[in-house]
């Protein structure tokens, strides 16, 4: 289990990491490395070549303010879990990073990597979509701005050209009236869920007014189902409208059925403790 | 007065390297060597496949590349099957691979190709170079297809079945027949692994000047790798060295040799002229190590109004993998150590040992035990159900009583011996057993977390070891004039910190200070006669050995100094490493004693001057007399007449979600038995961690193949090994000492007994916790997971409850 | 096929328990094989080389990383302490190791190094940790030998050692004695 030879470059500048990966044909960035180097290890992957990011400047940040929260892509998730200020905008950050790997994973690990490794059974990609989030990109031709909802390709797969390098993510704060929540089963404390979700709810005094729910492990892509109508409708099932959206798979862990079960059992879980937080920041604010 | 230390906690002498990352296991060693290579191996991707050709025309293109080796390259015994270690007259079809596999591959893993390169990843670089042409042929994958036969792993093995094996006391199908009642149990257990942190591994360098190899393996037996690697080679046994050096681990897994790479990487160091070194990694370990555990067993038993056994008959299937170099010790012991504590008056056991394409099996902590306990303790709970009765009644109406040792079972065991238990007391064992879980409290419990909505469950299971199998192990004993005591014993370590309880043994059996006494295990050079560390027996049998020894030593020290102090030998004692005259001030050191011991003709410094010719002896009589030796030794070997028997009850209550059907410990209590206790510490450390892996084997951890027989889970991402978050957060543990009348120390082992009663006691707990809301759910197969637990609550729940829970215990009742 | 090009070798400097290292190595390697091997620092164990069992587990600035997910070539610019660099600049044993000696926390040993680097941050950060913080501290290390339940007492032990300061560090025989 050693990876095969690649090139090696560590710019100390963005333009120069640019240049590397639209010129060299299979070159791939390296950030955290904690969910590449193992593909490298077991030789499942091999790039041509490694352009080592690790050594940019100004990427390393975790910046929040009434819009949200800016994520560099040299900022690990323990600095984002550690940032009172992000978990102050967006609590689902925390929320959900908490059930990233395992700390010692979490020191290296970098939130962006994780969402540009667009793996469906991986929190953040999901957690991105949920808020509505957006990424940063930036090439030779420039810098862009991808939305969650046009960034997931496909299994482990982003629209993001093969020289584009995630630079930022973007996480919208929650909104006043809002809440959220998160909550996976996973074999093992720290394993990939076998199923884990998300809430975000919306209200407007008692009234739910929006509610989404975002599954991990649900599908082969992270998926985000609004469950408004069944929320709202009394006779509603938000559990069911969701199962519609989503492709829960049998594997070695956990069976279909069981999977497409604990979207029954977590979604109005999560629904509940969403709904909940927005009506507890909801009373915090006019008690303020 | 030297402290008796046989007993205590005392802290592990060898845990000081260990904590400073001093330890030196095989991959540390000849690190900083420049001329070391290194090797890897060309594994096959098929689980059945006959191999057409092997291009390597590729590979040594490849700079860094030294060497590689096929099948074609061997020659003589090297190009032999391995041995088949373990022969027995039932296993009719045994059969072995090669060391690299000639015309056909059995199992994804098995050694193709082995490559010597400048470092580990250009030896990779070069394996993928490797170009090799099958020919698939279909897998046979898991015992369902072995056992329906309609393809073959071997062409020349009917119906796949390596061994077929009878064993009977009494006429069990008679007593079942005339029983008034009977149940029928069908009990599978799934394939696992004892996945010890640190993979095999092999060092060998060969000394030219000397015509010398010496061989470093992280191995449970130094001398079972010498004798193989000298036959293989061609090389006389006094030519090889076989150390064994800090050991990551073994379970039982590095007991079985010799690896191909064993064989591979001495060959290559004597081919190349340089040493070389081979560091399993963690996919390898999956693939070409051993795994353990899978059988299907179908279970008729009849009994009476009481729950007392009349008759059992046991009939199971054993997956054996692609190969069978370990012989059918799983199998075996698994027959005979089911019985547990209990005496069926009439018993049958039958068995088929099957071939399947994939990876060998050999022994896994607790060898057949955990399957066999699986077996016998699920029978006791289906025949509690069945009767309505408390589950620890059934097991007490069936107990071997405390006077009835020694117990004769009329079979026999996995070394050849009679079954017979020496020692225990397992009415005791379950009285302590359910005091410290809270036996019968637990209805009150059960009732308090139903209130809440909570599903708890408790379980308990019994089991028997037999323990500390010959032939024998041996120790020398030496006393330097410094006074300090060196000791080699030959069988191995891997963590059971052997350097620190056979240290207490020497200083309490020769009366020195602990810290003077420095203990050697599994290196030939210093011990060439020895078997090795499994079945819970390194205690019993060097530790015995180790006593004997150091007695030996003692006496020749006594009669050494009752001459130097003139005094009478019944009159001396030994503390601290001080002989002296009981009741006097007369003393005298071991150091010097050591120097008297040795009449020398040189002196080296102050204290060998003692010794010289003009200072010591009778000038009358040969300075070593006819029927003595120089020095200050003893040497002595133990070798019982058969197995010691240690045994232990568990218990454990879990609770399982009602919604996400999760299963978590709330309490784990074990009874244990294993006579005297040399360190209580380091005991308690062994059930701990067979506890762990035990709740691994049966909530967590499984080899899933698919049909192709490749291994879906070959990481530890998926293997899913338990981290702190998975264990009980407590384990009380409760010993009961019923000495071994069998050896000098009264004691038994104690290094496989924490895994043995896992599958049957969470088995118990998870179907007691469903019961009330499921009342026909049984849980037959483990390991369970969330996800299995799951579909069987959705298949019982949709059947009508309607007759009492009570009868539903087994699947089926025959009459 | 063809013959691959002569690998590039990097000249790194690597800063390990307070020395500096140069070495040369292909930017494939790895860090935990670095050390190893071209430092001699031996002590960080390799246990599966995925980044599960957390036994290369070392600090990097501080943090536990696994050092078999980091390549050598990327770690030139940090501080890297491995197991042998945690024993006390005289030489003793550690808080963090004394209580694994104390509380028997180890076996075979091989996974220990890992635990011992964990937990010595995890202190840092969080010097009197409860017993639940004690199992979530060590919860991303594998061990096969000792079940966990002497490492998280070891946990607790070591937060008192360090509470007591480096004076009362028990060194004696009986010193386990207490662990029950």
């Amino acid at each position: 289990m050693k990876p095969a030879p690649f090139a090696y470059l560590r710019p100390s500048i963005l333009e120069e990491a640019l240049a590397a990966l639209a010129g060299t044909q299979g070159a791939k960035v390296l950030a955290g490395g904690q969910s590449l180097v193992p593909l490298l290890s077991m030789r499942l992957a091999a790039p041509s070549m490694l352009v080592d990011i690790n050594a940019l400047p100004d990427l390393d940040h975790v910046t929040s303010d009434d819009d949200g929260v800016r994520v560099g892509a040299l900022a690990r998730h323990a600095d984002v879990l550690a940032s009172s200020g992000a978990a102050a905008a967006q609590p689902l950050l925390a929320m959900a990073l908490s059930h990233v790997a395992h700390p010692t994973i979490r020191n290296r690990g970098t939130t962006v990597g994780s969402v540009v490794h667009a793996d469906a059974a991986a929190e953040m990609p999901m957690v991105l979509r949920l808020l509505e989030g957006s990424v940063d990109v930036a090439s030779v031709r420039g810098r862009r701005t991808v939305p969650a909802a046009e960034l997931f390709a496909g299994p482990l797969e982003t629209t993001l050209a093969h020289d584009e390098i995630a630079v930022e993510a973007f996480f919208p704060a929650l909104g006043p009236g809002a809440g959220v929540a998160f909550q996976e089963i996973a074999r093992r404390h720290g394993d990939y869920a076998l199923v884990g979700a998300a809430a975000h709810v919306e209200t407007d005094g008692d009234a739910v007014t929006r509610a989404r729910v975002g599954y991990v492990s649900a599908s082969d892509v992270p998926v985000v189902v609004d469950v408004t109508d069944a929320v709202t409708d009394p006779a509603g099932d938000p559990a069911a409208a969701a199962l519609a959206e989503l492709e829960p798979a049998g594997d070695i862990h956990a069976s279909a059925a069981y999977r497409a079960h604990l979207v029954t059992v977590l979604t109005p879980r999560v629904l509940a403790d969403a709904t909940d937080h927005a009506r507890r920041r909801a009373g915090e604010r006019s008690s303020a | 007065m030297t402290t008796k230390l046989f007993g205590s906690r005392v802290p592990r002498v060898e845990d000081q390297r260990f904590l400073r990352g001093q330890g030196r296991y095989v991959d540390d060693l000849l690190h900083d060597d420049p001329r070391l290579l290194h090797a890897a191996v060309l594994r096959s991707p098929h689980a059945h496949a006959r191999v057409v050709d092997i291009d390597v025309a590729d590979v040594l293109d490849v700079e860094g590349v030294v060497a590689v080796w096929t099948w074609d390259d061997l020659t003589g015994p090297m190009a032999e099957p391995l041995p088949l270690l373990i022969p027995h007259p039932t296993l009719t079809h045994g059969r072995t691979q090669y060391a690299l596999a000639k015309d056909e591959v059995n199992y994804v893993g098995e050694a193709i190709a082995f490559v010597v390169a400048t470092d580990r990843y250009v030896a990779e670089d070069a394996v993928s170079r490797i170009r090799v042409d099958y020919e698939q042929l279909p897998p046979v994958v898991g015992i369902a297809a072995a056992r329906e036969a309609a393809r073959a792993v071997h062409d020349d093995v009917p119906d796949n079945v390596g061994a077929r094996m009878v064993q009977e006391t009494g006429d069990a199908r008679a007593a079942i027949a005339a029983a008034p009642h009977t149940l029928t149990l069908d009990l599978d257990v799934e394939r696992s692994a004892c996945t010890p942190m640190e993979g095999r591994g092999t060092v060998a360098r060969w000394d030219p000047d000397t015509s010398r190899l010496t061989v470093w393996s992280s191995t449970q037996t130094s001398t079972g790798v010498r004798g193989c690697v000298a036959a293989k080679l061609g090389l006389d046994l006094a030519k090889v060295d076989v150390v064994t050096p800090d050991v990551g681990g073994g379970f039982g897994v590095k007991i079985n040799h010799p690896w191909p790479e064993e064989l591979l990487v001495p060959l290559a160091a004597m081919t190349l002229g340089r040493p070389v070194k081979f560091t399993e990694d963690r996919r390898e370990h999956f693939i070409s190590s051993a795994h353990e555990r899978a059988q299907q067993h179908h279970v008729e038993v009849g009994f009476d109004d009481d729950g007392r056994l009349l008759g059992l008959s046991v009939e199971f299937w054993h997956d054996h993998g692609a190969y069978t170099p370990y012989g059918l010790i799983v199998p075996i012991i698994t027959s005979t150590q089911l019985l547990g504590p209990y005496k069926p008056q009439n018993y049958r056991v039958a068995f088929e040992s099957l071939y399947t394409n994939t990876v060998i099996v050999t022994p896994y902590r607790g060898a057949g035990r955990p399957q066999g306990c699986f077996v016998m303790e699920r029978t006791m709970d289906a025949i509690a159900a069945y009767l309505g009765t408390d589950r620890t009644e059934v097991r007490s109406a069936n107990f071997i009583q405390p006077d009835e040792f020694p117990y004769e079972h009329g079979l026999v065991f996995q070394d050849g011996r009679e079954l017979t238990y020496d020692s225990g007391d397992y009415p005791a064992s379950l009285a302590k057993l359910k005091e410290l879980v809270g036996w019968d409290e637990f209805e009150d419990f059960r009732a308090e977390m139903a209130a809440e909505g909570r599903r708890v469950g408790i379980g308990l299971a019994c089991y028997v070891e037999g323990t500390g199998v010959g032939p024998y192990e041996g120790a020398h004993v030496h006393i330097e004039t410094s006074g300090r005591v060196k000791v080699a014993t030959g069988l191995t370590t891997q963590g059971q910190g052997h350097q620190t309880a056979f240290a207490q043994i020497v200083a309490d059996t020769l009366g020195v200070r602990f810290e003077d006494v420095e203990i050697t295990t599994g290196d030939t050079r210093k011990m060439p006669y020895a078997v090795g560390t499994f079945a819970s027996r390194a205690a019993v049998m060097s530790g015995s050995a180790i006593h004997l020894a150091a007695l030996r030593a003692k006496e020749k020290a006594l009669r050494i100094a009752a001459e130097a102090l003139e005094a009478d030998e019944s009159d001396l004692e030994i503390a601290d490493g001080v002989v002296s005259v009981r009741g006097t001030d007369a003393s005298i050191d071991l150091g010097t004693v050591a120097v008297l011991s040795n009449p020398l003709r040189y002196a080296f410094d102050e204290a060998s001057k003692a010794a010289t010719q003009f200072s010591v002896g009778d000038p009358g009589k040969p300075p070593v007399a006819e029927d003595d030796e120089p020095g200050l030794e003893g040497k002595d070997f133990y070798s019982p007449a058969r197995s010691t028997f240690a045994n232990g009850m568990h218990a454990v209550i879990v609770e399982t979600d009602p919604d996400t059907a999760e299963i978590s410990i709330l309490k784990y209590a074990v009874v244990h038995d294993c006579g005297h206790l040399i360190n209580p510490m380091i005991v308690e450390g062994q059930i701990h961690g067979g506890v762990a892996q035990g709740v691994g084997g049966a909530l967590y951890e499984r080899m899933a193949y698919d049909e192709s027989g490749q291994l879906l889970n070959a990481s530890f991402m998926d293997f899913l090994m338990p981290y702190v978050t998975e264990v009980p957060t407590s384990i009380d543990i409760d010993h009961l000492e019923t000495p071994s009348p069998l050896n000098p120390l009264g004691i038994k082992g104690a290094g496989e007994a924490g895994v043995i009663p896992s599958a049957a006691v969470f088995a118990a707990a998870i179907e007691d916790a469903e019961r009330p809301h499921h009342p026909d759910l049984a849980i037959t197969a483990m390991p369970i997971s969330p996800s299995e637990l799951f579909e069987l609550r959705l298949a019982h729940a949709a059947e009508p409850a309607a007759e009492p829970a009570a009868e539903h215990a087994a699947q089926k009742e025959t009459r | 096929m063809t013959s691959p090009a002569p690998e590039e070798l990097h000249d790194v400097r690597l800063r390990v328990n307070g020395s500096v290292h140069e070495v040369r190595v292909p930017a494939r390697r790895l860090l935990s094989d670095a050390l190893r091997h071209d430092c001699g620092l031996t002590g960080t164990h390799v246990g599966c080389e995925h980044g599960v069992c957390g036994a290369c587990t070392i600090l990097v600035d501080g943090r536990p990383v696994r050092s078999c997910l980091m390549l050598a070539v990327s770690a030139v610019d940090a501080e890297i302490t491995t197991v042998e660099g945690l024993t006390e600049p005289d030489g003793s044993l550690s808080p963090v190791q004394q209580a694994f000696s104390d509380c028997h926390g180890l076996q075979c040993g091989f996974c220990t190094p890992g635990f011992l680097t964990t937990i010595t941050a995890g202190l840092r950060e969080n010097p009197d940790p409860s017993e639940d913080e004690a199992r979530e501290m060590i919860a991303g290390n594998l061990c096969r030998c000792t079940g966990y339940q002497n490492i998280v007492r070891s946990v607790l032990r070591a937060a008192e050692i360090g509470a007591e300061g480096p004076a009362s560090r028990s060194t004696d025989v009986d010193g386990g004695g207490e662990d029950r």
